[in-house]
């Protein structure tokens, strides 16, 4: 067989495998995308609030998008607290009033940052959060001061629709 | 390719679904206008989508639900396509329970886009009882559900025609010549005006059941046009390696 | 051929040593001797793996979204049309596949019957491919029930009072298969559980039946033995492997046709009305695949005796090997047999449409008749052959039928000069 015959040939099974490997891979993906969060999970509700109920020193835990969010109304002692400590002290640092539209409300996805356990209100070293895990301390503005944990209590997306309702996502 | 089709459809039709045959007898061939979402890249006609729309909400909707739709599908590539802005206006022009407030009473509020299409009634006997025993059925999956499809619907909404005099209808019944027996629950809805199209499109008769139709096509399939365009290419992939291996596998013959 | 195998990497050599899996891998895929002649009738053994596996493929996910209960099996079906991320292209592939695959195997089943594939020393490969046969129906019957529509709801309902036929405890039967006193969730959620399991039940008959093939090696269109290794076989691979996969993406094209361009035509149009135990639909049809079985079912007035009868119509299969008494295994040299099996296609062809009609009148009549002979081709026709039949002198090899085909025209010519 002369030279030229066989690259012929081998350019056309090159080419069929290609084209057959190129097949393959692409049928995978329909198969993939099927397991990511649907239509109808994407555009789920998002959630209102009625504040009203709420009195100072008293937290909601509200389901949103298949999460806890707390909403505390801080007493003013909590507030001074999360607004007095120095930045540098914090393993996250983060002011307040980022984390707080109004100074009053503190609302948070409540998952610890570190493995995904919800952390118990008003415990731990810093009056704020613990996470009885792995034993995360979270201070009076959720956020990260001793243990495992890498970051701050996540805060979602809302807006104050009125004084008395906040809006979720 | 059209042809091609058309013959895939009638081969199928004709060897495998020879039950069709079994119904000609009490049922009048639909008429057959042209869809523009037929054909192998056929798409749905956007603005007779959204003057589908509105014939279901102002004339079908008081008395059939479409529960598997949610107000956020108006929006949805393939579908009227919508605007996200307009379709909020839509939605909330329709009340749906609330979540129980703190006192645990549940308060009506303005429907959202991912609330599903509001249904005229609470349950099927409420519906039974408003329609004189007949219940609507929910039209959601409607086109796919009858024999006929988008045709049969189409005949159905213009097939109301005084009754021959040999025929006796009871109450509650009323003539048409594409209903099985020529008999159907449902009263003619659609009149020559029956609806004031926005977009200023003459609202005729013929028109309205034309748009309803479409809409509830794209109800039943809302993923036509996706699965028009991505059947396309699968199909030019496999044509294209069917003739690779072709030449392939007669290559590896031959050096045997 | 897979003793002195190999692997050429150090790890495969490793793991080999331990486990000599890729020696049975290579050796029942690669080298593997195959006759040469096969046509593309032979293509559909891979045809219908390819169907299988993306009947497990596709299922697997679509259970994952699935909901199986009464109230919510309707509605969770249409959530994966509509919602899910290509849900609609995984359940119309699935469904569709459904009946891919059964016109495969009877195209499958068809070759056997033509080409005497079920003969010794074949027998076992082909019993064990009626059970897999046995099998697919059953998880085509329980997953066209999963959609709740009205053709799966009485389908089932149907179906499930067969065994209402059996003598004495067969009301008991109902129940316990229920789970209640009709169709309902139980009744669904155990199909889906069933429906679920049988596939991998297939795949290991699958194994055995490959397995059981390759001990003789594969028939061929001139039914004749072949020394494996010889000239008369080709190496599996590249030579099957590509034909194979040509034949598949061919059959691919006809999938796809299906699946993108008309995915609802092999359905019936009241399975999108949700399950209603208050009405019947006017027509009752099965899936077209089960048609002729349904007319075989029909055309006995008596209820447990159509039972019988249609059981009896797929169990009578598995006797073939020992009803066909001739000795000669393809059709291509058995001239009465040739015809004969034609007719039997045409008379499970009629009998197809008829399972589609209104069982009265005529078609009853017909219907009757064709149920009839499709049991007097495997109980009088089939044995009887082998004793009438003058077959056709058989090839000494796979490479003498052209041969003496010129020799006997050389023979002829020289006798009418002569």
């Amino acid at each position: 067989m002369s030279e030229k015959k066989v690259t012929r040939r081998n350019f056309l099974y090159v080419t069929t495998g290609a084209f057959t490997a190129a097949g393959a891979a692409s049928i995978a993906w329909p198969f993939i995308d099927q397991m990511n969060p649907d239509a109808s999970v994407k555009a789920l509700a998002s959630t209102e609030i009625d504040l009203r109920p709420i009195v100072p020193g008293q937290s909601i835990t509200v389901l949103w998008r298949g999460k806890p969010v707390f909403v505390r109304r801080r007493t003013q002692e909590e507030i001074d607290e999360a607004q007095m400590v120095a930045l540098t002290d914090l393993p996250d640092p983060q002011d307040d009033s980022e984390r707080a539209i109004n100074p009053e409300w503190l609302v948070m996805v409540g998952i610890c940052t570190h493995l995904g356990c919800i952390p118990l209100g008003q415990k731990g070293d810093y009056n704020g959060w613990f996470c009885p895990c792995h034993g995360s301390h979270y201070d009076t503005s959720g956020r990260i001061r001793k243990g495992p944990a890498p970051t701050n209590l996540e805060i979602p997306e809302y807006v104050f629709l009125n004084d008395n309702t906040i809006k979720i996502g | 390719m059209k042809a091609l089709n058309n013959f895939f459809l009638l081969l199928c039709s004709h060897l495998l679904l020879v039950t069709s045959i079994a119904f000609s007898a009490e049922l009048k061939e639909p008429m057959h206008p042209d869809w523009s979402f037929e054909g192998p890249l056929g798409k749905f006609d956007r603005a007779s989508l959204q003057r589908g729309y509105q014939v279901y909400t102002e004339v079908c909707s008081g008395c059939h639900s479409m529960n598997l739709l949610s107000y956020r599908n108006l929006v949805e590539e393939g579908g009227p396509e919508f605007s996200e802005s307009q379709a909020k206006v839509m939605a909330a022009a329709f009340e749906v329970p609330g979540v129980p407030n703190s006192d645990g009473e549940v308060e009506m509020r303005p429907a959202i886009l991912s609330d599903k299409f509001v249904s005229p009634y609470e349950n099927e006997q409420q519906g039974r009882a408003a329609n004189g025993g007949a219940y609507p059925p929910d039209l959601s999956v409607m086109v796919k559900a009858r024999h006929g499809g988008a045709d049969y619907i189409y005949s159905l909404l213009l097939g109301y025609v005084d009754a021959p005099n040999d025929v006796k209808l009871d109450d509650g019944v009323y003539y048409n010549k594409y209903a099985k027996g020529q008999k159907i629950a449902m009263p003619q809805v659609l009149y020559e005006d029956g609806v004031e199209y926005t977009d200023g499109t003459i609202a005729t008769q013929e028109q309205m059941s034309r748009d309803v139709t479409m809409f509830l096509t794209w109800a039943a399939e809302p993923k036509l046009e996706a699965r028009k365009r991505i059947g396309f290419k699968v199909i030019s992939y496999l044509l294209i390696l069917s003739v690779l291996l072709y030449f392939t596998n007669r290559q590896i013959w031959k050096e045997s | 051929m897979s003793d002195n195998y190999q692997p050429t990497s150090a790890v495969g050599r490793w793991f080999n040593d331990r486990l000599p899996l890729l020696n049975l891998i290579y050796g029942h895929l690669l080298p593997y001797p195959t006759p040469k002649n096969l046509n593309y009738w032979w293509t559909f053994g891979g045809i219908l793996t390819f169907c299988l596996l993306t009947q497990i493929i596709t299922g697997l996910v679509l259970a994952m979204h699935y909901v199986a209960d009464a109230d919510q099996a309707f509605a969770s079906v249409e959530h994966i049309m509509r919602d899910v991320n290509y849900g609609w292209l995984l359940r119309y592939i699935h469904a569709n596949g459904a009946s891919l695959f059964f016109m495969a195997v009877y195209i499958h089943m068809a070759r056997s019957l033509f080409y005497g594939s079920y003969k010794e020393p074949r027998e076992l490969i082909w019993i064990i491919g009626v059970f897999i046969f046995l099998l697919m129906i059953a998880t085509a019957f329980m997953g066209y029930v999963l959609p709740w529509g009205q053709m799966s709801f009485w389908g089932a309902t149907v179906i499930t009072n067969l065994f209402s036929a059996i003598p004495v405890v067969g009301e008991s039967v109902t129940n316990w298969l229920w789970g209640g006193y009709a169709v309902g969730s139980p009744l669904l959620t155990r199909f889906f559980t069933l429906h679920y399991l049988m596939p991998f039940l297939i795949f290991a008959l699958v194994i055995l039946h490959v397995w059981a093939l390759h001990v003789p090696g594969n028939n061929n269109p001139e039914g004749i033995n072949v020394v494996q290794g010889s000239q008369d076989t080709v190496p599996f691979h590249p030579h099957y492997v590509v034909k194979d996969l040509f034949a598949l993406v061919v059959f691919m094209i006809i999938f796809a046709g299906f699946v993108f361009f008309v995915p609802n035509i092999l359905g019936h149009s009241d399975n999108y009305i949700q399950a209603n135990p208050l009405q019947t639909p006017e027509h009752i049809v099965p899936e077209w695949y089960f048609l002729p079985f349904y007319a075989i079912l029909r055309s006995v007035p008596d209820k447990l005796g159509g039972v019988i009868l249609m059981v009896s119509a797929i169990a009578i299969l598995a006797f073939l090997p020992w009803l066909d008494t001739s000795k000669v295994r393809s059709a291509k040299y058995r001239p009465l047999y040739r015809q004969f099996v034609w007719l039997f296609f045409a008379d499970v062809i009629l009998l197809g449409y008829l399972g589609a009609q209104t069982a009265d009148g005529l078609y009853l009549i017909i219907g009757r008749i064709a149920t009839i002979y499709y049991f007097v081709h495997f109980i009088v026709i089939m044995p009887l052959l082998g004793f009438i039949e003058k077959t056709k002198p058989l090839p000494k090899s796979l490479s003498e039928p052209v041969l003496s085909k010129e020799e006997r025209e050389m023979k002829a010519g020289a006798t009418v000069s002569a």
